[in-house]
């Protein structure tokens, strides 16, 4: 018995998205090449790219390909605190490693506020307004939570920011399998997203940067990517990406729908097998692909390794270079430290079946028994 | 119960040796899993850990032989029940073992507990000793091989603990461990043995324990003679027997080491190899550790530090967790460190030593 339930973490790449890559890996072309050969990848470069600004509703020429999600934050926080000096920027203390250690790198050349959340995980949008100041640069948000898929309230900040000189960014890389996504609508001036969170393979992200937005680029070469981004352009991960947006965006109805059904069967699972927990944040403000729980009894370190050895794979905090779980410093930011060490994330995907989350919950249920009849409760 | 279906949970620590534990278990047909302790934030200057790179090795040698391997996380314990054990003897002006703590209370304890929870039939590490198992008798003995025998860091294991321990390494020598390693080209193969204290490392032991612990210099004086011969750097820089790095010297031959006041904040020393000054001739021990019920009065043999040759003893057990050890004599015995006894090759047990006598003169090892 095997079941996934790290989703959040990266997802296996769709076989139709692995077939079309096949079929298409013979436009081998440059697009920078100006013989026929490299028009061609041209071609089927920029189709890639206006099928992913149709599904944002950008513009094309407001979208870049990057490396990663990961590389695509760094730009946005990068290039505009290389644009100015010493700006000022608001973001929160519960956004992903790669916008939270950047702004780390970086912290003696900006100005940082950091916004708390409380125990539902969300912002304070007061806070926000409070910390705004004539000369904020940039305001920097992740959509939904990746470790505990609670969703910010964007467009309220969006309202906010429209009467002020700050960009935007959001990182929506957990946020677009789940989430309507129009960058108008939520008026951002950057928007993330990563390949291999949506069934593409790793090593392509996105980002947008809204038209005529000033922003220093970061690699430097050739002028790809209207000079945003130098290096020759991966077309064909590209073209993943775009068809997982496409993808993404034509199945979130029905599958949002489905993965609520499956993390309340999960809850309800735990609850008849009397498994003692507590939901990480407020349910009613998260997504239905992630659930983060606090169990009291156990540290995840151990629940982790006897999980995997029941072919349970699951997560909890980040792990360091020996192998050691580092806890989550959202739920410590939620909560405190220990409830963070005592904390897992199970992330679903539209494919898991109802027995395969009753498995899962019977797995926590019988080592939860094990340890209690042992005496190690 | 076969070999196949009885879970061993090896503590990996990305060495040889218990990289060779790990593989003879799965010769024997024992289900495996290796699990790595991470006992010590150990982050240097240029954030590389030493662990990382043991951890890595790990990971090799798991791959290779094909079992499941996991990482633990024992830094609070280790802190609070070993590196904090450490840290007081030193203030007490003793001379701590922390190994044989490690052992006690984190291998054999919280790693055991871990084990245990995860459905482990028994721990196994690289450990050059022997245990057996007869039913509901549990006996330790040496490792067969002499200079490589780590039973004197053991000797806090109850019985209960080493019923649940297997040392797969202990009837072999480490040159034949070695050659295993090659024989199944194991990533470890050729990998260093570590030395000193897990938490030092490679470090200057001076340095790391001013950064724990404040030194207050004071002087040095001739236990003989009364001569104040200078200055020393702190008395837990000292340990009792020393001879290297006194900084004094001249007709007479070289100082060593004979005690430490702790009041006046003065550091003993003698001269020459004639000197008496660290013969004893008897010891009271407390953190008694009997493996097995023993008499009131026995005769055995004793370690009072690792690698030393056995002493021929009779023990007295004193109740209230202390026993009285009487020897012919022998030399430097310093309090903080461990006497452990054995009949032949069989571990009776271990205390660790208090204070110190000559005949009926206590030695001014401490005061």
């Amino acid at each position: 018995m095997s079941i996934y339930v790290d989703y959040a973490a990266t997802t296996p790449i769709d076989e139709s998205i692995l077939q079309e890559m096949l079929n298409n890996a013979d436009k081998f072309g440059n697009p920078s090449s100006i013989h026929r050969i490299g028009k061609e990848a041209k071609a089927f470069y920029e189709q890639s790219r206006q099928r992913v600004a149709k599904h944002l509703n950008a513009r094309a020429d407001e979208i870049v390909f990057t490396g990663s999600a990961t590389e695509a934050n760094n730009f946005v926080i990068r290039g505009i605190s290389g644009f100015y000096e010493k700006p000022h920027i608001i973001t929160t203390n519960v956004e992903h490693a790669s916008v939270k250690e950047t702004f780390d790198d970086i912290k003696e050349n900006v100005d940082i506020t950091y916004l708390n959340v409380n125990e539902t995980g969300l912002i304070d949008v007061d806070e926000l307004k409070a910390a705004l100041r004539p000369e904020t640069k940039l305001v920097s948000i992740i959509m939904v939570n990746n470790e505990t898929g609670t969703i910010q309230p964007v467009e309220a900040i969006a309202n906010v920011l429209n009467e002020t000189d700050a960009l935007f960014h959001i990182d929506a890389v957990q946020a677009f399998k789940q989430l309507p996504i129009d960058v108008k609508a939520l008026s951002c001036d950057f928007l993330t997203l990563s390949g291999h969170k949506l069934n593409a393979p790793k090593g392509i992200g996105v980002l947008y940067v809204k038209n005529n937005t000033h922003i220093k680029r970061m690699i430097t070469g050739g002028s790809q990517e209207r000079e945003r981004r130098a290096g020759t352009e991966n077309t064909l991960y590209a073209y993943a990406m775009s068809l997982a947006v496409e993808k993404a965006a034509e199945n979130r109805e029905r599958n949002t729908e489905q993965l609520n059904l499956l993390k309340d069967s999960f809850i309800k699972s735990l609850e008849d097998d009397k498994v003692p927990f507590e939901i990480n944040g407020d349910i009613s403000n998260q997504t239905g692909h992630i659930l983060n729980l606090y169990f009291p009894w156990s540290e995840s370190e151990y629940l982790l390794t006897a999980l995997d050895m029941k072919g349970v794979y699951a997560s909890g905090g980040s792990a360091c270079n020996a192998g050691t779980v580092v806890p989550s410093h959202v739920i410590t930011a939620m909560y405190d430290k220990d409830r963070s060490k005592h904390s897992l994330r199970f992330s679903f995907s539209e494919q898991l079946s109802p027995s395969d989350i009753k498995t899962v919950s019977s797995a926590l249920s019988k080592i939860y028994n094990n340890l209690n009849e042992n005496g190690f409760i | 119960m076969s070999n196949n279906d009885t879970t061993v949970v090896v503590g990996m620590s990305g060495g040889v040796d218990s990289s060779v534990t790990a593989k003879l278990l799965l010769e024997q047909g024992y289900n495996v899993i290796g699990i790595f302790m991470k006992n010590w934030d150990d982050t240097d200057e240029f954030g590389v850990c030493t662990a990382t790179e043991d951890y890595e090795d790990v990971r090799l040698v798991a791959e290779e032989i094909g079992i499941p391997y996991y990482s633990v996380n024992f830094e609070k314990e280790y802190y609070d029940r070993v590196f904090q054990y450490f840290l007081d003897e030193y203030k007490k002006g003793r001379t701590p073992n922390p190994d044989v703590m490690c052992n006690k209370e984190i291998k054999f304890k919280a790693f055991l507990d871990h084990a245990m929870k995860l459905g482990a039939d028994y721990v196994a590490t690289g450990h050059y000793a022997r245990v057996e198992h007869d039913g509901e008798n549990v006996r330790m003995l040496r490792g067969v091989d002499n200079n490589k025998d780590q039973t004197y860091f053991l000797n806090q294991l109850s019985k209960e603990q080493l019923s649940k321990v297997m040392f797969p390494l202990g009837h072999l020598e480490k040159k034949e461990v070695r050659e295993l390693a090659h024989q199944y080209d194991l990533a470890t193969k050729d990998k260093k043995d570590s030395t000193g204290i897990c938490f030092i490392g490679e470090r200057d032991f001076k340095q790391f324990l001013s950064n724990y612990l404040p030194a207050n210099p004071g002087r040095m004086i001739n236990l003989e003679t009364g001569e104040d011969k200078g200055r020393h750097d702190g008395l837990m820089y000292y340990t009792i027997g020393q001879r290297q790095g006194l900084g004094i010297g001249g007709d007479g031959g070289p100082y060593f080491v004979a005690g430490k006041n702790l009041e006046t904040n003065e550091l003993y020393v003698v001269q020459g190899d004639g000197s008496n000054a660290l013969t004893s001739t008897r010891l009271l021990a407390s953190e008694v550790n009997f493996i097995n019920p023993v008499e009131d009065t026995f005769e055995a043999t004793a370690k009072f530090r690792y690698r030393q040759k056995d002493v021929p003893v009779t023990v007295r057990v004193m109740g209230d967790d202390q026993i009285e050890v009487t020897y012919d004599s022998a030399n430097a015995v310093t309090p903080g460190q461990a006497v452990v006894l054995y009949d032949g090759d069989t571990v009776i047990g271990g205390a660790t030593i208090d204070s110190v006598y000559r005949n009926d003169e206590r030695l001014e090892y401490l005061a």
